[in-house]
């Protein structure tokens, strides 16, 4: 079985984002990029699989610039065996993302498609559902644990108030959540490996999708700022202040 | 042209997430209907008539809609979607599993996470963990929302008189199927819903740590929740997580104990009324973003507050 991931390039989740001097978008120039970590959770999962014997080839995928092969090596890094980049200067929306991965999951007649629930730039959340519905294929959202048996992969989901799991048909798409997994770390020969790895670039036209923006972005600003507070110190002090100056408790 | 609100319940009881979208819909221009997918629904369908600002409700109440499957939900969906200008729902595990499938059939970009609706096609979202507010605007002919229920009041339950229709069922995808489900059992209130919520952090150490924070929240009727630290060490289950990837809340008070603050926990709660942090470490960011700090140690505060409320 052949499972296709794909990932994004994104900002690291530790670096504070302003919007630039147009405010027309986030200022991400020069800050430091890195595999969106759900993607990363999605990435070890399918190289589980593999090790499980389950599976037999991980293909990641990224739609994006050049700089995004930084980001499919890592992924080979940790185990993929091969990467495609679509290669785009443009940004893209996520359907227009998941109609390029259709015309992909077409070519490499993958059985399984496991992504990061939601990028933590837009933080959409919408890709893998869109993918699944383009393919016609079930979804299985949210995973924190996913088994494949017979045709079938189950997978529970996490949902408000508890977990829910679900049988899908293959094949089926599925998008992580934090408690899936914990990455492992890349090895020094892993690494060098990962360089001799196929990665093939297709120009995002050679896929015939239209990919024209449905939403546009009018403005980005920063929101309003909270003021801090004081600081208390002691309890009763605290509790005089909630019930007397808040007054949020009785 | 109307609005259609996909709603959140559990076969027997309308969700609170389903009032905010309703009152979100009543922003936009055009009758409001409100779709009930599931089984068994007849009670439900009945009070939900009397919601304020709804026009109309349409019941598909069939056992394959029993668990609300996202493929037969979103093909409904979609059956209905030529009669609409809007389709909303919360942004909610539920809605955001349900509604981008319906978009992609609909050939539609969605929109995730609305804060605000500035006009008919003009929507606020939070981008990068909250840290930045874009104003974005739809050209797609029907737009596909999910609102944050935190951004917009609570529709009023009663007041209203809306008709009832019944819908035919579609046919069972047959993709998918339910296993089996765990829901949390506890008496306190839902962490999306509650007037109070505590918390809490790495700082507590341990899952049994967590004891602490649930009798305090037993005597302020609160409800509890964790940072993705928390989740991620294990010491709580990740439906508790508050932030970025986790619950957005904005409760009147929100305790935070043992928590540093990371700007992706504070997206998860910094609309809250009052913020209190409760941490050892007076550097903590959580600080910066509370209108009452307590430097000390959780171990020694938080039993004595216990006591003193």
């Amino acid at each position: 079985m052949k499972i296709l991931v794909p990932i994004k390039r994104v900002v690291d989740y530790n670096v504070k984002v302003r919007p630039n001097a147009a405010g027309t978008e986030a200022d991400i120039a020069a800050a430091k990029m890195a595999m969106n970590p759900f993607c990363e959770i999605a990435v070890e999962e399918a190289v589980r699989l593999v090790e499980r014997g389950l599976a037999t080839e991980v293909v990641v995928v990224s739609v994006g610039s050049s700089k995004a092969q930084e980001q499919l090596r890592a992924a080979m890094a940790l185990g993929a065996d091969r990467g495609i980049l679509v290669e785009t200067d443009a940004q893209l929306e996520p359907l227009a993302v998941a109609k390029l991965l259709r015309a992909l999951v077409d070519k490499e007649q993958p059985q399984l498609v496991i992504l990061g629930k939601q990028s933590i730039d837009g933080d959409n959340n919408q890709t893998g559902q869109m993918l699944a519905a383009l393919m016609g294929w079930p979804q299985g959202t949210f995973a924190s644990a996913v088994t494949v048996d017979s045709g079938q992969v189950a997978v529970t989901r996490e949902i408000d108030g508890g977990l829910q799991t679900l049988a899908l048909n293959l094949p089926a798409v599925v998008t992580t959540d934090l408690r899936l997994n914990e990455p492992r770390y890349a090895s020094l020969p892993n690494i060098m490996k990962a360089k001799k790895k196929p990665l093939d670039i297709i120009p995002v036209a050679d896929l015939g999708v239209d990919i024209t923006p449905r939403v546009s972005t009018l403005s980005v600003a920063l929101p309003p700022e909270r003021a801090g507070g004081v600081k208390v110190a002691s309890v009763a002090e605290l509790v005089d202040k909630l019930k007397n100056h808040a007054k949020v408790i009785p | 042209m109307s609005v259609l609100v996909v709603a959140e319940h559990d076969n027997q009881t309308l969700k609170p997430s389903s009032l905010n979208a309703i009152q979100a819909a009543t922003q936009l221009a055009g009758p409001v209907h409100l779709l009930l997918v599931g089984s068994g629904l007849a009670a439900m369908a009945a009070s939900a008539a009397s919601i304020l600002g709804v026009d109309k409700i349409l019941v598909a109440d069939s056992p394959i809609y029993l668990h609300q499957l996202a493929e037969d939900v979103a093909s409904l969906v979609v059956s209905l979607a030529s009669g609409y200008k809007y389709l909303l729902a919360p942004a909610t595990s539920h809605g955001k599993n349900v509604l981008p499938r319906a978009a992609a059939l609909l050939d539609v970009q969605p929109i995730s996470d609305v804060i605000a609706i500035e006009s008919a096609d003009t929507f606020k979202r939070l981008i990068y963990a909250g840290s930045l507010v874009a104003t974005v605007r739809s050209a797609d002919a029907i737009k596909v929302l999910t609102v944050r229920t935190t951004a917009f009041d609570l529709a009023p339950a009663s007041g209203g008189n809306a008709s009832v229709e019944a819908l035919s069922a579609g046919t069972a995808s047959g993709l998918s199927s339910f296993v089996s489900e765990v829901l949390a059992a506890n008496d306190r209130p839902e962490l999306t819903a509650a007037r109070v919520v505590v918390s809490g952090g790495r700082g507590l150490q341990n899952g049994e740590n967590f004891s602490l924070l649930y009798t305090l929240a037993d005597k302020l009727g609160a409800a509890v929740g964790a940072s993705r630290a928390a989740v991620d060490a294990g010491f709580v289950p990740n439906d508790m997580q508050v932030g970025q990837t986790g619950k957005i809340v904005a409760p009147d008070l929100y305790i935070a104990v043992g928590i540093s603050g990371a700007v992706q926990h504070l997206a998860g709660m910094k609309d809250s009324k009052v913020i209190v942090a409760i941490n050892k470490d007076p550097d903590a960011p959580i600080f910066q973003v509370a209108d009452y700090g307590l430097v000390a140690d959780l171990f020694e505060v938080i039993p004595a507050l216990t006591q003193a409320l």
